[in-house]
């Protein structure tokens, strides 16, 4: 045993002093340090109560607006990528395309561009999208019936930011949720069927408890996308948390107020990062040996 | 005015807005294009910096990863393009009191894109070095290389390769977001389609077009990336 312990090779000996990488590297995080402090003392200096008093609830109400626009789309965008990721994973030559064509879609043109066209674009077809309409009770001196037409819809901002980025999420997630069902090895939908369990409890027992360990990272990754790019709707006029720092950094001329929301959405994130890398290491504990 | 055909349009010219479109489409490109050598370079420095021994590098990258990968790009945007210019003009008032400073938008793009295209970049290159096997290093220190020698001419041309995959998917949301810097009114292809659909009040015809556009700079890079993989992998054939 003392003979093989020897005969392993050992670590090398840390380097001593100040090799170069060290140097650079103090040097680096000493400049992060620096930059750190500066924003700090910068945001001291130019503390301003009237400032805050003044927006810092509008963003808390736009921190709302950000997390429940958020969720909306990603529920909705889980709901419309379950036919999609069906369609990609089909047989059937058109589904796929059409599926296909859908995640290129979705994929291949920016976000911005996406909600541009949802926002400005079908206000071009507002008079057809004002001949459909559903009576839907209302509250407003007794129950009455209104009509709300598809244009009630889409000329709500909110709105439309939420269906533009539903559509957007759903091409992502239908990949997501393909390629984690894909991973699963094909014998476990075999020896399911041999134990004569049809598609659809095969899926649920067993083919899905395996593919959303899988999917839980890119499924989280997703998400913070969500987030991140959830600042663009503050463009088309949506007060989320980028929206009002936009209104106060127009009213004010203050950088802070970027300076504020970019600490509220780096928070946001490394919160949901460490989140989602906690919940993966709970769940993944019976692979570990 | 009578009414416009839709041909008319999006006809080349002075009635029609498709040379204005092409002409944002080549600030589009020209802006990725731009930024690539930039955010390559300094996503293979961070990725260096991660995979180094030495702690304090290794958390100086991490901190610039950490950064600009948890901020919107709206944000980062802003931040910069807003933000740059006051912090200028506050150290050059001690040498010039009158001077004003104004960021051009093609620069604060450039500079932002290539900070967050260099953070996701540097993720690909830190799991392409750690695909590497130790033995590269040894064998280029075993025929007496130095350190740059072997980085450059041992371990670069492997790097790249295990990469390129991962690359690709960089640059491909680089490309879409570029679509961005339209905030800051630099005129490029959203920008453009939008002066047109406001002025036309064509406006989903006019965004279809810019979301064409983007898919067909999606698809010819798609094309491109598949013939340089080609032709990689004969190189590597004929080995």
């Amino acid at each position: 045993m003392s003979a093989t312990a020897t005969m392993v090779e050992r670590p090398p000996p840390r380097a001593r002093g100040w090799p170069r990488p060290r140097v650079a590297g103090y040097a680096l995080v000493c400049l992060w340090i620096a930059f750190g402090l500066g924003i700090v003392a910068y945001l001291v200096l130019a503390w301003n109560p009237a400032f805050f008093a003044k927006y810092a609830p509008a963003y808390l109400r736009g921190l709302g607006v950000t997390l429940s626009l958020v969720a909306i789309a990603m529920v909705l965008g889980a709901i419309l990528s379950l036919p999609v990721a069906y369609g990609r994973m089909s047989s059937n030559r058109i589904l796929s395309g059409l599926a296909y064509c859908y995640v290129y879609f979705f994929r291949g043109t920016p976000l911005l561009v996406q909600t541009f066209l949802v926002y400005y674009g079908v206000g071009s077809f507002r008079p057809q999208l004002s001949e459909f309409g559903i009576f839907l009770p209302v509250f407003s001196d007794g129950l009455t019936l209104a009509r709300f037409t598809l244009w009630d819809f889409f000329k709500d901002a909110f709105n439309c930011g939420v269906f533009a980025f539903a559509l957007n999420t759903a091409a992502y997630q239908a990949e997501i949720l393909r390629g984690a069902i894909e991973s699963v090895p094909k014998g476990q939908w075999e020896g399911a069927a041999s134990l004569g369990l049809h598609k659809l409890q095969t899926l649920r027992k067993i083919i899905l408890p395996q593919a959303l360990i899988v999917a839980l990272r890119p499924y989280g990754n997703e998400l913070i996308l969500m987030i991140k790019a959830s600042a663009i709707v503050a463009i088309i006029t949506v007060y989320d948390l980028m929206g009002n720092a936009k209104l106060a950094f127009a009213n004010s001329f203050d950088i802070q107020a970027y300076i504020w929301v970019a600490v509220v959405y780096l928070v946001m994130v490394e919160i949901l990062r460490h989140g989602i890398e906690w919940i993966e290491r709970r769940i993944t504990i019976h692979l570990k040996r | 005015m009578p009414a416009q055909s839709l041909w008319t349009l999006l006809s080349w010219g002075p009635d029609g807005w498709l040379d204005d479109i092409a002409y944002g489409a080549l600030v589009t490109v020209a802006l990725a294009l731009a930024t690539l050598p930039i955010g390559l370079t300094i996503g293979f420095f961070i990725a260096y910096a991660k995979q180094s021994e030495e702690p304090s590098l290794r958390l100086a990258a991490n901190i610039y990863t950490t950064v600009f990968r948890g901020l919107p790009e709206l944000v980062t945007l802003f931040l910069f393009f807003f933000g740059v210019p006051i912090l200028l003009q506050h150290l050059i008032r001690y040498f010039r009191p009158d001077a004003t400073i104004d960021v051009n938008g093609f620069v604060a793009g450039m500079i932002v894109l290539s900070l967050i295209f260099s953070s996701y970049a540097s993720e690909v290159f830190l799991s392409a070095f750690r695909a590497i096997p130790k033995g590269q290093y040894e064998g280029g220190y075993a025929i007496g290389l130095s350190n740059w020698l072997t980085m450059r001419k041992v371990i670069l041309p492997q790097l790249l390769r295990i990469a390129f995959p991962g690359l690709e998917n960089c640059w491909l949301s680089l490309l879409k977001d570029t679509s961005l810097v339209s905030v800051v009114g630099l005129a490029e292809t959203l920008r453009n389609a939008g002066v047109a659909a406001r002025v036309t009040k064509h406006s989903f015809l006019f965004y279809s077009v810019a979301a064409l556009v983007f898919l067909g700079l999606a698809i010819v890079s798609s094309f491109a990336t598949s013939a340089i993989l080609r032709s990689l992998g004969r190189r590597e054939a004929q080995r």
